[in-house]
């Protein structure tokens, strides 16, 4: 009885997060198998898996898939080698504590467009972006980054984007650390490097798994640093997945191929997924 | 043979002043106790000493070595903290042998090791255990066991067992006991019970507002405190203190006035000139009930039934309070009214600066 009634005032939630996520789903995988391209519209006749061979077989494809796992795996080493390396410099108390961890934190706050434009025209532009100025103040050439580098670029720009996040993390997990073990370790002999190595980094080993699964999430899904900046380009230097998805539905209008591009993409991070919590999560479990 | 020597040893925090000028001496293999209420500096010294804390003047010898500057590792020290402070990532085996591995000694002699104090303290079956596999006691055998390998000339112990339940509180406080007889280490406690320190030490140092109070073995200090303050600190219940107003002096005797009887009190016992107001202490168990004709009379407001003893409130005629000690099976009654005997040759006087004025009469 009891039981019933809970189930039954649960049960509004639970079909609407079922509808949520079943509805755009089952949308997309009858999009894919259909030709549904808004130049030609009318003729939406069932394709089989054509739509699949299409983004499979596209020249993007490949670069793509790479230039994603790519700028996935360089943010995550980025954010969380960085982010342990900051976090632990700034655990310990100094002058002027307070303002150089909101300084540190602040690129969280602006949105992804917002970071990529400042990039784009304030840091990297080879005229009169700051890296241009400082390499021809150095008597260097200045480099075009956003197109002689492309991929790079976009990993700089999350990497500052997300950098913060890890930090946020990192330092919130430091404080919970036992002072009382770290001057056991002291009064053992252990000099600063071995307290980080043996207690400091075991400590982090949870947070690291959660700024790693979370960051994930997000990072393969990045557009807007693209979409602003490189526009994936040159050719396919820097389209991601997302990007290539995006370019298929609205820049070629075929929404049939994007669909299929999405239920792989669905596929890939669900793969990530796989091995990324084979490796991380046993940290969670503990 | 001093062993350790602690010399007008200061230190300030800001604006506290924590330790105002402790002087201290430790002979090799003694048991020493510091005892305090909360925030007397007991913690910052033997910080101070593991050097976790730097010193603001003064210095810390030991063993005929300066170590006021030298870092703690290099003290030749081993400190047991109040929350054990295990390694959590490190199975029993690995927080044992840590200092070891540091000291790049050989991995033969590191087991050598491990094994003799795993044995020694029951620790074989939980080697490879992580600390949060193991229930309160074996984590404060493993923190003791971690200080054991490393063969230190000092063991300082933080407040180790109060976070066990009173059970396991009275059997660690047993095995530290046997601990310091089987190794003979020289050994620094700090505690705040005072039952701990009673049992547990050759000497106690008694700690007041970053100062010592007292120095002494657990019976000088219960039987010949310094002060008002070591008075009640060492003892439970505490020592009934009471006020006396008059005091004369009658040939070998002081005649002392208290509520409206007089008592008499040997003038030989009195140290220093005769003051003009005192304050009486006695303890609980040095007096006596009577008949009639005793020093004090009261009503009995409570009786508390220990089992083994019991311990009586009573309600003097001044509305004061005060605690005596009476046999297991007591026929006494609340709200009846007694009179009670003071055994003089137990009897403390203070003055009014709460310093000890009498001296406790050697024991025939």
């Amino acid at each position: 009885m009891k039981r019933s009634i809970t189930r039954l005032l649960m049960a509004p939630s639970v079909i609407m997060l079922l509808v949520w996520m079943i509805i755009p789903l089952s949308m997309t995988i009858y999009f894919s198998t259909i030709r549904y391209n808004l130049l030609y519209p009318g003729q939406n006749n069932f394709v089989g898996l054509m739509n699949f061979e299409f983004f499979i077989t596209d020249p993007g494809f490949i670069p793509a898939v790479s230039n994603t796992l790519i700028l996935l795996l360089s943010v995550l080493i980025i954010t969380v080698v960085l982010g342990v390396m900051l976090s632990a410099l700034i655990d310990k108390p100094f002058f002027g504590q307070g303002i150089v961890r909101v300084l540190l934190i602040s690129p969280f706050f602006i949105m992804p467009t917002v970071n990529a434009l400042i990039w784009k025209n304030m840091m990297m532009n080879p005229v009169y972006g700051i890296f241009a100025w400082i390499s021809e103040s150095l008597g260097f050439e200045p480099i075009d980054w956003l197109s002689s580098y492309p991929l790079m670029s976009v990993i700089i720009m999350v990497s500052w984007q997300w950098l913060p996040f890890a930090i946020l993390v990192f330092v919130t997990a430091l404080q919970s650390q036992d002072t009382e073990q770290k001057e056991a370790a002291q009064m053992d002999g252990a000099t600063g490097w071995h307290i980080f190595r043996y207690l400091t980094i075991p400590h982090l080993a949870r947070p690291i798994a959660v700024v790693v699964m979370i960051e994930t999430i997000f990072l393969l899904a990045v557009f807007a640093e693209i979409f602003v900046s490189t526009g994936g380009g040159p050719g396919y230097d820097s389209t991601n997945l997302a990007y290539l998805i995006y370019n298929q539905a609205l820049l070629q209008y075929d929404v049939g191929v994007a669909s299929a591009g999405g239920l792989f993409a669905v596929l890939l991070a669900n793969i990530v997924a796989f091995f990324l919590i084979r490796a991380v999560g046993k940290n969670l479990t503990v | 043979m001093t062993y350790l020597a602690i010399t007008d040893l200061q230190k300030h925090y800001d604006s506290y002043h924590a330790l105002r000028g402790i002087n201290l001496s430790i002979t090799e293999g003694e048991f020493v106790v510091f005892v305090g209420p909360s925030g007397c500096g007991k913690s910052t010294l033997l910080r101070t000493i593991a050097g976790l804390e730097s010193s603001t003047g003064g210095s810390i010898e030991l063993d005929g070595r300066d170590i006021t500057e030298v870092a703690s590792s290099k003290r030749d020290l081993a400190m047991v903290f109040q929350s054990y402070a295990l390694y959590p990532h490190m199975t029993v085996a690995d927080n044992l042998s840590f200092a070891l591995r540091l000291a790049k000694v050989s991995d033969a002699e590191i087991k050598e090791k491990v094994r003799s104090v795993s044995a020694s303290l029951q620790l074989d079956a939980l080697l490879e255990r992580k600390p949060k596999e193991l229930s309160g006691g074996q984590r404060q055998r493993v923190a003791i066991g971690r200080a054991i390998v490393r063969q230190p000339k000092v063991f300082l112990f933080d407040e180790p067992l109060s976070n066990l339940d009173a059970a396991l509180r009275v059997q660690m406080r047993l095995e530290l006991a046997r601990l310091h007889k089987k190794l003979g280490t020289t050994m620094i406690y700090v505690t705040h019970d005072q039952v701990e320190a009673m049992t547990l030490a050759d000497r106690v140092v008694i700690l007041n507002a970053g100062q010592i109070e007292q120095v002494g073995t657990p019976l000088e200090l219960y039987r010949q405190p310094n002060s008002r303050f070591v008075a009640e600190f060492i003892g439970t219940p505490k020592m009934n203190l009471i006020a006396a107003n008059k005091i004369i002096r009658q040939e070998e005797t002081l005649a002392i006035e208290l509520l409206g009887q007089q008592i008499h009190f040997p003038a030989n016992r009195l140290k220093g000139p005769l003051p003009d107001s005192v304050v009486v202490g006695i303890r609980p168990e040095h007096m006596s009930l009577v008949e009639s004709g005793g020093d004090l009379t009261g009503r009995i407001e409570l009786v508390e039934h220990l089992g083994s003893e019991a311990y009586a409130h009573l309600q003097l005629s001044s509305d004061q309070t005060i605690i005596i000690k009476a046999p297991a099976r007591t026929e006494l009654k609340d709200g009846q009214e007694v009179s009670l005997k003071i055994d003089i040759s137990e009897m403390i006087l203070f003055n009014k600066n709460d310093r000890v004025i009498s001296v406790i009469p050697e024991e025939v």
